[in-house]
């Protein structure tokens, strides 16, 4: 599958503009983590609400640019309603696509809308920033379970 | 005559590419290019001398020595001091650290220091660490609606309690210039160190330590055309000679014996422990013979031009233009397309080669006076010029969603 830049323009521009999964949530019950970068101006936080290691809702807040938000609205997106090990095989597969290795295009959706980013460096952490932060959490909740 | 053309051969990277476009640098706020003379005298360094300094058993560490004092009287004669007040560090940062660490044993509880929104994050970070350790006041001058610094909003600040002044000769965002004559004067004979950090000063104007009968002055070389890692602090003799080293080790100490006992070496060797940076230290005097052969005021007015002309080109071709120091007389020009995240902008425009910064420019305390907390800067130097405006003005015109690099 194989999609047109002008298509791909699109899935970012309608995310950043109008970003379904953007929500402060001020609940003790969802995990959170703060998103920032010493290199650019994002700012964000990132909200999980799990469940026996499924993630029931996903939502960020703050501030960035266009690559970092709508990256991670299609992340929230995509992460909803799906299991840790689902969402870690899309962490790998993004990074994937960054590191312009082959990757399971079919199985990362929308993602692929950032497929371009490896020709332009700088933005790679734009577009990685709330894939780190969703992937730390994951971790960090299941090695607070096991202790 | 100043000759852009003929200046731009000087500097390698000026034939490089970035984005399949040639390179043009407007981060200048940020760091300088190099000559190729100042790459040269590094390489001269390791080629021909690469001995330690201080050292003076043998004939290429006795050269070393020579070369670095060297570039301390070529420092010291470009701001009017004597090369006994010529410190080196590692940079601004390091210098001011130092300063702050140094300066600790006048303070007390209590004891103000005065600051401004415009200061850079190395000229607030190391007085807030002080004021949390030492319990000092920190006190921000209030600024005028065009971000300058007046001497009566200074006068209102100052009370029996305040120790410290240190201000930006211009600001690394907005340009703003302070004017060191009249702040000088206005603390007289008042127990206040005043401190100029200079860093975005001294590469684009002429610094007088003498007129401005300053304290303290800090920079650093690589601003200025010079290597990362030196930075310069300057003291007034007799502050110098009051103020215990914050470095110990070698090549600094006098004499010393296992009970502790400790002797310093004099002013400024007592301040420079350890091995130097002494490739960049040397290469360093290259720059500044560099700047003197074009000529500050060649430079300033070089800059100025550009800066009327981007300014000009700007309101006329971009609508969605929003310029924030218009009436700033500077080498930068801050910015945002009105509706485009400033980091949008920036690799936007690095698609087309133009290397231009974004964010809040290590300035955190500027959106309390600006409103705004991520704008887009561009500064020049002596080798910019109007056609690289124009490419950046045509390129801000079909800026569009300025995703187009993204999708190139």
């Amino acid at each position: 599958m194989v999609f047109s830049n002008d298509v791909l323009r699109q899935i970012i521009v309608s995310h950043y503009s109008a970003p379904a999964f953007k929500k402060a949530i001020d609940d003790p019950t969802f995990l959170k983590i703060h998103l920032s970068s010493q290199n650019c101006i994002d700012d964000f936080n990132l909200y999980l609400k799990v469940d026996n290691n499924v993630i029931k809702e996903a939502y960020f807040s703050g501030v960035g640019c266009a690559i970092s938000t709508a990256s991670i609205d299609i992340m929230c997106q995509m992460i909803t309603g799906q299991s840790y090990e689902y969402a870690k095989k899309l962490i790998d597969e993004f990074h994937k696509m960054m590191r312009e290795e082959s990757f399971d295009q079919a199985f990362l959706e929308e993602a692929i809308a950032f497929i371009n980013t490896s020709k332009q460096p700088s933005r790679i952490k734009c577009a990685t920033i709330g894939w780190d932060g969703l992937s730390v959490l994951i971790n960090k909740d299941q090695s607070d379970k096991k202790e | 005559m100043f000759d852009v053309k003929r200046i731009r051969e000087d500097f390698p990277l000026l034939k490089t590419k970035m984005q399949g476009h040639p390179l043009i640098y407007f981060d200048n706020g940020a760091t300088s290019l190099k000559p190729q003379v100042v790459i040269q005298a590094i390489n001269d360094y390791y080629t021909k001398l690469g001995s330690n300094s201080h050292r003076a058993d043998y004939d290429l560490s006795y050269y070393t020595s020579e070369a670095i004092e060297a570039t301390r009287k070529e420092v010291a004669s470009f701001i009017n001091a004597r090369p006994e007040e010529i410190i080196f560090t590692s940079g601004t940062t390091a210098a001011i650290n130092g300063l702050a660490i140094m300066l600790k044993k006048f303070l007390k509880k209590g004891d103000e220091i005065i600051l401004s929104y415009h200061e850079h994050a190395a000229n607030t970070l190391p007085w807030f660490a002080l004021q949390q350790e030492l319990g000092l006041v920190i006190k921000y001058v209030e600024l005028t609606k065009n971000g300058e610094i007046t001497t009566d909003n200074l006068r209102r600040l100052i009370t029996k309690q305040t120790r410290i002044i240190s201000l930006a000769l211009i600001s690394n965002v907005m340009g703003v210039v302070s004017k060191p004559q009249k702040i000088s004067n206005l603390i007289k004979d008042q127990n206040i160190i005043y401190i100029i950090d200079a860093a975005q000063a001294a590469p684009h104007e002429k610094i007088d330590v003498k007129a401005f009968d300053c304290d303290f002055l800090v920079f650093s070389a690589h601003k200025m055309l010079g290597p990362t890692g030196v930075g310069v602090l300057y003291g007034k003799m007799e502050q110098l000679e009051s103020l215990d080293p914050y470095l110990y080790g070698g090549s600094m100490n006098d004499k010393y014996d296992k009970t502790g006992k400790m002797s310093y070496l004099n002013v400024p060797t007592k301040f420079e422990a350890g091995t130097p940076n002494i490739s960049n230290i040397i290469a360093f005097k290259a720059a500044i013979m560099y700047l003197k052969s074009i000529g500050m005021e060649q430079i300033r007015e070089h800059e100025l031009m550009l800066r009327e002309y981007v300014i000009q080109q700007l309101i006329k071709e971009v609508p969605k233009i929003i310029i924030y120091n218009k009436e700033i007389e500077s080498n930068t020009v801050i910015f945002n397309i009105d509706g485009v995240f400033a980091q949008d902008v920036a690799t936007y425009l690095n698609s087309y080669g133009i290397a231009i910064r974004s964010g809040e420019h290590c300035a955190k305390l500027l959106h309390y006076y600006l409103g705004v907390g991520s704008t887009l800067r561009l500064s020049f130097y002596l080798y910019n010029t109007k056609e690289e405006v124009d490419v950046l003005v045509a390129a801000l015109k079909a800026g569009g969603d300025f995703l187009d690099g993204f999708f190139k």
